[in-house]
Order: C-alpha cells, then structure tokens, then sequence
C-alpha cells in the first residue's frame, strides 16, 4: 500500500513535468508574440527587443523552460536594474500583461474556487443521491418518473442558461439578493459570502445532482437484482438496512470515480459559472488570460487544474480499495 | 408421524410481465415434519425455485400476487405482515442458495455477515455473536474459524463459501433449512461433502430440509420425499423409493431415464425431447402432453383438453396423469428394466 501511493506520486511527478513541457510548447506554437502584445501604443522595434529579453522569450525554447523548471524550485528574476522584476518561488511565471506573478493571481483566485468547488459538492452530492436512491426505491412510482423527468431536464439543460436564468429571476427581477456583492470569505462577512455564493452553488448543483441522481438510482437498481440482496432479505434484515447499507455499498464504486473527478474539474475552474457570477476564481483567471493571451497565466492554470484531477485519481483509486476488498492496490 | 411442520396449501404464484400475468407456480401443495428432508425437482423454469422463494415470502410482495397457504409451525406467511415474516426469516426458516459467491457480500467481511445474521433476531452483546460465528463456522468445518471470520469471500473457494452460507442460515436454530441448488455450483467432490454436511447437521438439530435440485443424486442422497414440478405444477409426490422405483408420471419416468449411468458404458443418453413450456403459453391440456411419448394411450385425446388432477394413485402416492394407473405402471416397469440393462 505505502509503496503504492510512493509509485503513485512518482508517476504524479513525471506526469506533471510532460505537462509543463506541452503547456509550454505553447509558447513556441502560438503566432501571438507577447513582447509586441505588451508594447502599447508608442511601440518601436527596439521597445520589443527589450521586451523579448526582459521576458527570456529572445532564447531558444529549450533554454526558456529550462528557466521556467528552474524559477518554479528556486524563485526568478526577470530583467535587471530599474526594470527588474522578482519572481520568488515557486514562480510559475509572471504575467507583463497584469504586472503581477501567476504564482499571486492564482493563490488569489483558489480560495474563490475552492469555495464554490467544495459547496456545490456538498449540496449535488447529497441531493443527487437521496434523489437517486428514493428513485430506485419508488421504481416507476410516480415520484421516481418526476425526479427523473426533472433530473433529465436539468441534466439536458447548459449550465450556462440555468445560470442566466437564476441571475436574472433571484437578482435583477425579484432582487432576493443584491445584484452586486463582492466575494468575501466567509469568517470576514457569513452574509455576504452567502449572497455571492448561493447562486452559483445552486446552478452548479442543479447539473451534477442531476447526473448524480440518475447514475445513483441506475447503481442501486442494478444491486438491488443482485444475489446477495436477496441473502439479506432471507436474513431477515429490515428493508432499510438491505437498502442503505448491503445494496448502496455495493453501488458505490462509480458514484465515487464520478464525484472524485467532478470534484477536480470544478476545482480546476468552473469557467462559464464563475464568468457569469463574476466570480474571480480559477476559471475566470483562465479564460481571461487565453483571451489576453497571457500565456504564464495560461501555463499556471493548466497545471494547477491537472494537479487537481491527477491527486484526485490517485484519492480515487486509494478509495477504491476501502470499499472495495477484492480491490489490492500493488 | 408428528404433525407437519410445514403445510403448503394450493400455493400459487403470479408475476405481473408486460405480456400478462405469469402464473409460475399453480396449486403446490405439500407438508413437511421435523427432521425431515423433502426435495423439489424439476427442469429450470418448473416453478421448484419460485416455490422455495416463495415460502419465505422473498418476492416483492406488492407485486407478485400469491395464492394459498403456507402455514409454518402454526403461522400462515402468505397474508403474514411484512413485519412478521421478517421475524420468521432467518430465524425460523433459513435458506441457502445455489451460488455462494454471489449469495454472500462482497464487500463485508464473513464474520460480519454472519454476526449480522445473528443479531438481527437475538438480542445478545456482539462477543456473543461472534462466538456463536465461529462456532458455527466449526461446526460446518471450516478450519481456523477464527482467522477466517475476518476473511472476505473472494479469498474463500467454492466449498468453504457454500459451508459458511450454511453455517449463516443455521445460525439461528432454524426448524425449516431451505436450500435452493445447494450443490449446483461446486465441484463434484465437494458436492458430497456438502451433502454428507446437510445430513449430519440434520441429525444433530433435527431440522426439516427442503431441498431444491434437477440432479437427481441429490435426490437419492439425501431426500425422504419427492416432489417433482413440471409447468408450474407438482406432476409426482411420494416417497424417495416410490418416485425411483414406481414412477407413474411420463414425466418422472422421463428424468430417471435421462440421468447418465456409470454402469452402462456406450450408452446413449436419454433425454427427454422438446423444451419445458413457455409459462405464459400453457398446452391447454396435460402440460407435459406435447412431450408426453404416451398421450395416445389416453382415450378421446383427453390429453388435449383437460388438465388432469393430482389423485393418490394405487401406489399411495399422488401422480397427476390421464393415464390408466395399470397402464402407467406397466410403461414404467418397462422402461425401468430397460434402464437397468434387463433388456438385452
């Protein structure tokens, strides 16, 4: 198990590097060169050479990330005397664009995120899988054809539309929560953090739940047939324990891949719901930086979002073998 | 005799299927005394299963329509609350089931199962429980009980799982063993051992074993009675002698007949031809007519138009046939012998 997670991490790391060096390859695949994107109005040639050698980007591609691996360990320093900018470590690059190191942006942005990353969890999971279970539970009654209906509908809809049309009831017609707060933490304002949150919570949850409900009460069908089920029945056990315990163990192992996943996506930036939130967290540093083509941002995004998902394999694959004893992690 | 323990009366099941109602059980009747073992024989899809899951009220009861009674130590289960065949069920009547390693969790631990088990009908301290584990899990023979308890099933073969699916459903005392293909899964060595197990654990607990099987070893090995179900209905019921030694039935003939024989090398099997029926498309007659080498034998192609009662035949068994008992009993004395190579 310990050497397990060991290789585990060791993989982690290799996998880590080949993504900075194809995040990277950006840089030298993109016609954009950000030394002339950076210049302003009163652009000469000789302002964009500067540029080109204040941001490392005059060196061949090799030496440029050689210089990017090295900033991570030990800090960077850009340009010299009244130019000179410092970028300590772990510098994942510093973006001229926003006159600010990427390594600031994101430490910025990630509570933001992980706020409405771990929120949303909570709500779609709980409700999802309640939803799910009573489905399978009440198969064909009306209330499992109503919750699917509605799951499927939800489900069908883009997150986009649902956000919209949530901002535009909850906060411009109805005015239920006003229409421009600021993301606080929640230890600084409860209310406020609230107000900004809650919508953005709601339209995040109302996609996953759905998906959750629906796969959670395809899990629980499945099981409920199985041979076992009927084992605990001749057990004599009380309905609910054959439910909520034998069948909904059973069916757990896709519902936790699932969530394991989801959960890193959305830590990775909910991009079109913290854009339409205003919310300035990961997703929103992302596709504002691929707009301005700030390519450190874009750099440092991409990794923090694979770290997310690659940790959140390994969890995955760790849990796997908790609920799963057949499950020998060698 | 005692008073049976176990009465089945006119036990009829019906599954609701999108092309109509299934009656996949019909007027099953039959009584069971303590210490007794009684098995149920027929082809897949004979209603001997249905049957058994029946008894202990194990189909979704909201559903499946059931008719008759099955009256267990002086308690009628059919129209039993849920609540009181809960209590009944692993307590009083256990069963076993064909494939222990998908009858057994996967994911929980053996001594938890069988802790489990316990507890639910027993209110004693879970040390308690866990003693009574491991002392069943000797009793069947499982060596080093104690280790094992922590075991999952996957790291159990195919006989040590049939053996603590019988030490589960026999946790708790039970008068009524059900056990529904107990061996059908195993290798044919530890087909015996089991066998041999049930009849030992009999002995010494004086439960009635019901016992569910096509193989007809079983049968000789450990029955006292028979009932054997063709379509739904029992066609045959008598003792383990009259079913093999005075079979009336075309049907019971028909199984005897095709079981291979070690001591007949070169000799063909016998098989009964055609399939069982489909259950939602009765003959309208005998069910087992359109199989039946004999239905010509019957005046006025009766065979075709009525269903024929199970009656006590002169035997002193019951056998459900238009044939003439005469006449049944000189076919089955012919293919007998023919069977034991007395033909030559």
């Amino acid at each position: 198990m310990a050497g397990y997670v060991v290789r585990r991490l060791l993989a982690m790391f290799g996998m880590l590097i080949a993504l900075t060096i194809v995040t990277f390859l950006m840089f030298a695949v993109i016609p954009a060169d950000p030394a002339r994107l950076s210049c302003g109005k009163t652009c000469t040639p000789e302002i964009i050479a500067a540029n080109r050698v204040l941001y490392g980007i005059d060196k061949p591609i090799a030496e440029q990330y050689v210089a990017f691996a090295k900033g991570l360990v030990v800090g960077r320093t850009y340009g010299s005397g009244a130019t000179e900018v410092n970028c300590p470590a772990p510098c994942l690059g510093y973006s001229f664009v926003q006159d600010e190191n990427v390594t600031d942006l994101i430490k910025t942005a990630l509570p933001v995120t992980i706020n409405l990353a771990i929120g949303a969890f909570i709500l779609f999971m709980v409700v999802g899988i309640s939803v799910g279970v009573i489905s399978a539970l009440r198969r064909g009654k009306v209330t499992d054809r109503v919750s699917m209906g509605v799951a499927l509908f939800f489900y069908s809809f883009p997150v986009f539309f649902i956000g919209l049309v949530l901002l535009y009831f909850v906060k411009i017609k109805w005015r239920l929560i006003p229409a421009s707060v600021e993301y606080v933490p929640f230890y600084e304002d409860p209310v406020a953090y609230l107000q900004v949150m809650i919508l953005p919570w709601i339209t995040l949850a109302l996609l996953y739940a759905a998906f959750y409900s629906r796969l959670t009460r395809n899990q629980m069908l499945e099981t409920l047939g199985e041979d076992y089920i009927r084992t605990a029945r001749a057990k004599g056990l009380a309905e609910r324990v054959v439910i909520g315990k034998h069948a909904f163990r059973a069916g757990l192992t896709p519902i936790v891949t699932a969530a394991g996943l989801d959960l890193a996506g959305i830590l990775g930036g909910a991009v079109i719901t913290e854009s339409i939130f205003r919310l300035n967290g990961i997703g929103r540093l992302s596709i504002q930086a691929v707009t301005n083509t700030d390519l450190p941002v874009v750099v440092g995004t991409v990794l923090v979002a694979a770290v997310f998902v690659i940790v959140a394999n390994l969890i995955v694959d760790l849990l796997y073998a908790v609920i799963d004893p057949r499950v020998r992690l060698t | 005799m005692s008073d049976p323990f176990l009465t089945v009366n006119g036990l009829g099941v019906t599954f609701p299927t999108e092309d109509g109602p299934l009656q996949a059980v019909d007027d099953v009747s039959f009584t069971l005394t303590k210490g007794r073992t009684l098995a149920i024989v027929g082809e897949s899809g004979s209603g001997k299963s249905v049957t058994s899951q029946a008894l202990m009220g194990l189909h979704n009861r909201k559903a499946v329509k059931m008719v008759g009674e099955v009256t267990l130590d002086g308690q009628e289960l059919v129209n039993a609350s849920d609540q009181e065949l809960r209590a009944v069920r692993g307590k009083k009547m256990a069963m076993i089931f064909q494939d222990p390693l998908s009858a057994l969790h996967p994911y929980y631990t053996i001594g938890k199962q069988l802790i489990e088990a316990r507890l639910v009908h027993v209110e004693e301290s879970k040390e308690a429980a866990r003693a009574r584990a491991i002392t069943m899990l000797d009793r069947v023979g499982i060596p080093s009980s104690t280790q094992r308890m922590d075991d999952y099933p996957h790291q159990l073969s195919g006989g040590m799982r049939q053996r603590v699916m019988i030490a589960m459903g026999l946790i708790n005392d039970p008068e009524l063993l059900i056990a529904d293909e107990p061996t059908t899964a195993l290798d044919v060595t530890v087909q015996a051992q089991i066998l041999d197990l049930l009849i030992d654990l009999q002995r010494e607990f004086g439960t009635a074993i019901i016992v569910i099987t096509h193989d007809l070893g079983v049968v000789a090995g450990m029955a006292d009675e028979v009932v054997v179900m063709y379509g739904g209905r029992v066609v045959e019921h008598g003792s383990v002698r009259d079913i093999f030694y005075k079979p009336e039935m075309p049907y019971t003939l028909g199984l005897i007949a095709s079981m291979p024989r070690m001591d007949q090398v070169n000799e063909r099997l016998d098989p009964i031809p055609g399939q069982p029926p489909s259950m939602l498309n009765l003959p309208k007659g005998c069910v087992f007519r359109p199989r039946c080498a004999y239905h010509d034998l019957v005046p006025d192609g009766r065979c075709d138009t009525e269903r024929p009662d199970l009656l006590l035949a002169q035997t002193g068994h019951e056998v459900r046939c238009h044939l003439a008992s005469s006449v049944r009993q000189g076919i089955a004395e012919e293919r007998l012998t023919a069977l034991a190579g007395g033909v030559a």
